[in-house]
C-alpha cells in the first residue's frame, strides 16, 4: 500500500516477481553461473548504490526476505509470481512453478501464482499444464519465446503448436498470456524479440489478454504499434521501470510513447523482483512527471489516476481481484501493521 | 597506444620498422571504428567492446572482441565479427585476419565458423534459417532513420525550414553551410543516405524507407513518427553500455552497502 502526502491509498500489485535459486549449488553448468552473472549485472548497473545487494543475497534470497522487500519495506500489496524454469542450467531449475507455489502457500492473501508452458513439449507438455492448472488453479502463464532447447532456437506463438497449448489453456480458464519480449535470453535464428506473433495470436484469442513483459524492448517502436491495434493487449514495465533513476530521461520517453499508443488502461507495473525492489522504484515512480515538452508532443500525462491505474488497478482487472475486499483480508491478516507504525528515524 | 617508446630506440632501422608497425596498427583501429553494432548504430570501438587488435611480423591482423552478455544475439555477434574481418581485410598490406569473440554462450561455434571462413548459416546449420542479409537490411535501415531524424532536427533548430529542407538535392546538401554539429551529423547521414534508394548529386536530399521524397506538407508528422525508432536506439544503447561496464568492471569497483555505510 502507498499512502500519498494528501492521504490517498494506492493499491499496489506488482506484475513481476520471482522467487529464484541461482546459487552456485543449484548451477549445472557454466550457463547457470552467466544466467545469474547477467541478472546480478542488470541489477548493479541500474539500481541506486544504496540498493545494490551483495552477490550472494543475489544469488538466492529467502522467502522472509522477499516478504520484507515486498509487502513490508516496500509498498506491494500483492505481488504474481512468474516462473523460470531454465531446467537446462539449474539442478532444481531457477524459478518454477512449485517453487513459488510454497511462497504462495505461506501467504495466500499475498501473491497471485502464474504457471509456464512450452509448446515444444508436445502431448506431455499439454498434461502437465493441464496438471498444473488444476494444482493451482491458475490465471496466467508465463512465456519464453526465446528460450533455446536442445535443436530448437525459440519458437513463435502463431506457430500450429503454440495455438494447440493457448487453446488448451483458455480451456483451463488461464486468461492472463505474459510473454517476455524484452533484452535478450539466448536467441538466434528466430528474431525472439520480434512482436508480431503477438498481433497474430491477439487477433485469434480475443478472450485472452497477452502482456508483453518488457514492453517489447529492444522493440519498443514495433511493439507500440502492434499494441495500439489489438484491444487486448498490455504492457509490463518490468525493466523499463529501473531506468527512472540512471536514465529518467528515456524512462520519461518510454512511459510517452506507452501512454500515447497504449494508454493507461493497458500498462502495468513490475518490479521484476529480485533483480529490483519495489520500495525505491514506487518512490521514484510516484515522484516522476512526464517533462513538459514530451507531453506537448504526445498529450501524455502520468497523472495520479493514470499511476493507480498502472501500479494497481490495471493488474486487479486482469486478475479478477476486488480491490477493496482484498485490502480488508490483508488488513484482517495484520499485513497492513507496519503502516501505523511511525516512521524509523 | 603504442608508439611513442620510438626515440628510445636504437638504431634508425628499428625506429623505422616500428613507425610502420604503429601506423598499420592504427589502420587496423581506424578501420574498426567504422564497424558499428547493427542494432545500436554505434561504432564497435567506442562501445568498448574490442579488446584487442594486433599486427605480427607478416602483416596477420588478429582482433578479440567481447559483449555486454554471455546471451547476446548469436546473429548480431556473427555480423559485427564478420565486418570486423571484412573492414580490416580491405586495408591492402594485410594478408589475413583472425576475430576471436570472448565469454559468450556461442563463442566456440562462432569462433570456429569465423575461422574457417563460414558464412552465419554455415556455421550454424539447421539451427539457423537464413543467412544475415535480412538482418543486416533491417538495421541499416533503422540506422538511416535514426541518423536522418538527427540531422532533421538539428537543421530546423538552426534555422531551416521544412520547405527548404525537403527541396534540396544531395549536392545541396553537401554544399549547405552548417556548424560543426551539423557536419558531423550530416556526415553520419550521407553514409546511410544509400540505404535506401539511389543517391545521386540530383537525387532528393530527404526521402523516406521506401525511397520516396518528403514532402514539406507532411514533413513534420514524418519526424515525429520517427521519434519511436530514436527512443528505442537510445533505451538499448544505455542498457548494452551499462550491462558491459558492470561486467567488465569498467567504473569503480562496487562497495557493498553493507561497507559502505560503515
Amino acid at each position: 500500500m502507498y499512502r500519498t502526502a494528501a492521504g490517498d491509498e494506492i493499491f499496489v500489485i506488482d506484475g513481476h516477481t520471482h522467487f529464484w535459486d541461482g546459487s552456485p549449488a543449484n548451477q549445472k553448468n557454466i550457463h547457470g553461473k552467466q544466467f545469474i552473472d547477467c541478472f546480478y549485472a542488470y541489477h548493479a548497473n541500474l539500481s541506486p548504490p544504496s540498493e545494490k545487494w551483495e552477490k550472494e543475497k543475489f544469488e538466492k534470497y529467502d522467502a522472509k526476505t522477499m516478504f520484507d522487500d515486498l509487502f513490508v519495506s516496500g509498498y506491494d500489496d500483492m505481488a504474481i509470481l512468474q516462473p523460470t524454469y531454465l531446467t537446462d542450467f539449474y539442478k532444481n531449475g531457477f524459478n518454477t512453478t512449485e517453487r513459488n507455489a510454497a511462497m504462495k502457500k505461506s501467504h495466500p492473501d499475498r501473491f497471485i501464482l502464474n504457471g509456464a508452458f512450452d509448446p515444444r513439449d508436445g502431448s506431455k507438455g499439454l498434461e502437465d499444464l493441464h496438471a498444473l492448472a488444476e494444482k493451482y488453479k491458475l490465471q496466467g502463464v508465463k512465456l519464453y519465446t526465446a528460450e533455446w532447447r536442445g535443436e530448437s532456437k525459440g519458437y513463435k506463438l502463431s506457430d500450429k503448436d503454440s495455438y494447440k497449448y493457448i487453446e488448451a489453456a483458455q480451456k483451463l480458464g488461464i486468461k492472463n498470456i505474459h510473454v517476455h519480449k524484452g533484452p535478450t535470453i539466448i536467441p538466434l535464428n528466430r528474431d525472439a524479440f520480434d512482436v508480431a506473433d503477438i498481433d497474430d495470436v491477439a487477433t485469434s484469442f480475443q478472450d485472452l489478454n497477452f502482456i508483453v513483459e518488457h514492453c517489447g524492448l529492444p522493440r519498443l517502436d514495433d511493439f507500440c504499434w502492434i499494441a495500439t491495434q489489438e484491444t487486448n493487449v498490455y504492457a509490463g514495465i518490468a525493466v523499463a521501470l529501473p531506468f527512472i533513476h540512471s536514465r529518467p530521461g528515456y524512462f520519461a520517453h518510454v512511459m510517452s510513447e506507452l501512454l500515447f499508443w497504449l494508454g493507461p488502461d493497458k500498462i502495468l507495473y513490475g518490479s521484476d523482483y529480485g533483480i529490483w525492489t519495489p520500495k525505491w522504484l514506487i518512490d521514484k515512480f510516484m515522484a516522476f512527471e512526464i517533462p513538459e515538452d514530451l507531453t506537448k508532443e504526445t498529450g501524455s500525462v502520468l497523472t495520479l489516476e493514470n499511476k493507480t491505474k498502472i501500479l494497481g488497478l490495471n493488474a486487479a482487472r486482469l486478475y479478477g481481484i476486488d480491490v477493496e475486499a482484498q485490502k480488508k483480508k490483508i488488513r484482517a491478516g495484520g499485513g497492513y501493521a507496519h503502516l501505523s507504525q511511525p516512521v524509523p528515524a | 597506444m603504442s608508439g611513442r617508446i620510438i626515440s628510445s630506440l636504437p638504431g634508425d632501422h628499428r625506429q623505422a620498422e616500428h613507425w610502420q608497425v604503429d601506423t598499420r596498427q592504427a589502420d587496423v583501429w581506424a578501420s574498426l571504428r567504422r564497424v558499428m553494432d547493427p542494432e545500436l548504430d554505434e561504432s564497435v570501438v567506442d562501445l568498448n567492446f574490442v579488446t584487442r587488435a594486433e599486427v605480427d611480423g607478416s602483416n596477420h591482423v588478429h582482433i578479440e572482441f567481447r559483449l555486454p552478455t554471455y546471451w547476446c544475439a548469436a546473429n548480431f555477434s556473427f555480423l559485427m565479427a564478420d565486418d570486423m574481418r571484412r573492414a580490416v581485410g580491405t586495408l591492402d598490406w594485410v594478408t589475413g585476419v583472425s576475430v576471436v569473440l570472448g565469454e559468450h554462450m556461442y563463442a566456440d561455434t562462432i569462433n570456429a565458423g569465423l575461422a574457417r571462413g563460414l558464412s552465419f548459416q554455415e556455421t550454424f546449420g539447421g539451427e539457423a534459417d537464413g543467412d544475415l542479409e535480412e538482418l543486416r537490411r533491417t538495421f541499416l535501415v533503422k540506422a538511416f532513420q535514426r541518423r536522418q531524424v538527427a540531422l532533421l532536427n538539428h537543421l530546423t533548430g538552426t534555422g531551416h525550414s521544412p520547405q527548404t529542407l525537403t527541396a534540396l538535392t544531395l549536392f545541396e546538401l553537401r554544399g549547405l553551410p552548417v556548424d560543426d554539429e551539423g557536419g558531423r551529423l550530416r556526415q553520419r547521414y550521407l553514409e546511410r543516405r544509400d540505404v535506401v534508394a539511389a543517391a545521386r548529386d540530383e537525387m532528393p536530399a530527404f526521402v523516406d524507407a521506401a525511397g520516396l521524397p518528403l514532402s514539406a506538407e507532411r514533413f513534420t508528422a514524418y519526424v515525429s513518427g520517427l521519434r519511436r525508432v530514436c527512443v528505442n536506439a537510445e533505451f538499448n544503447g544505455a542498457l548494452c553500455r551499462g550491462l558491459l561496464s558492470v561486467r567488465f568492471d569498467l567504473e569503480t569497483p562496487f562497495v557493498p552497502k553493507a561497507r559502505a555505510s560503515a
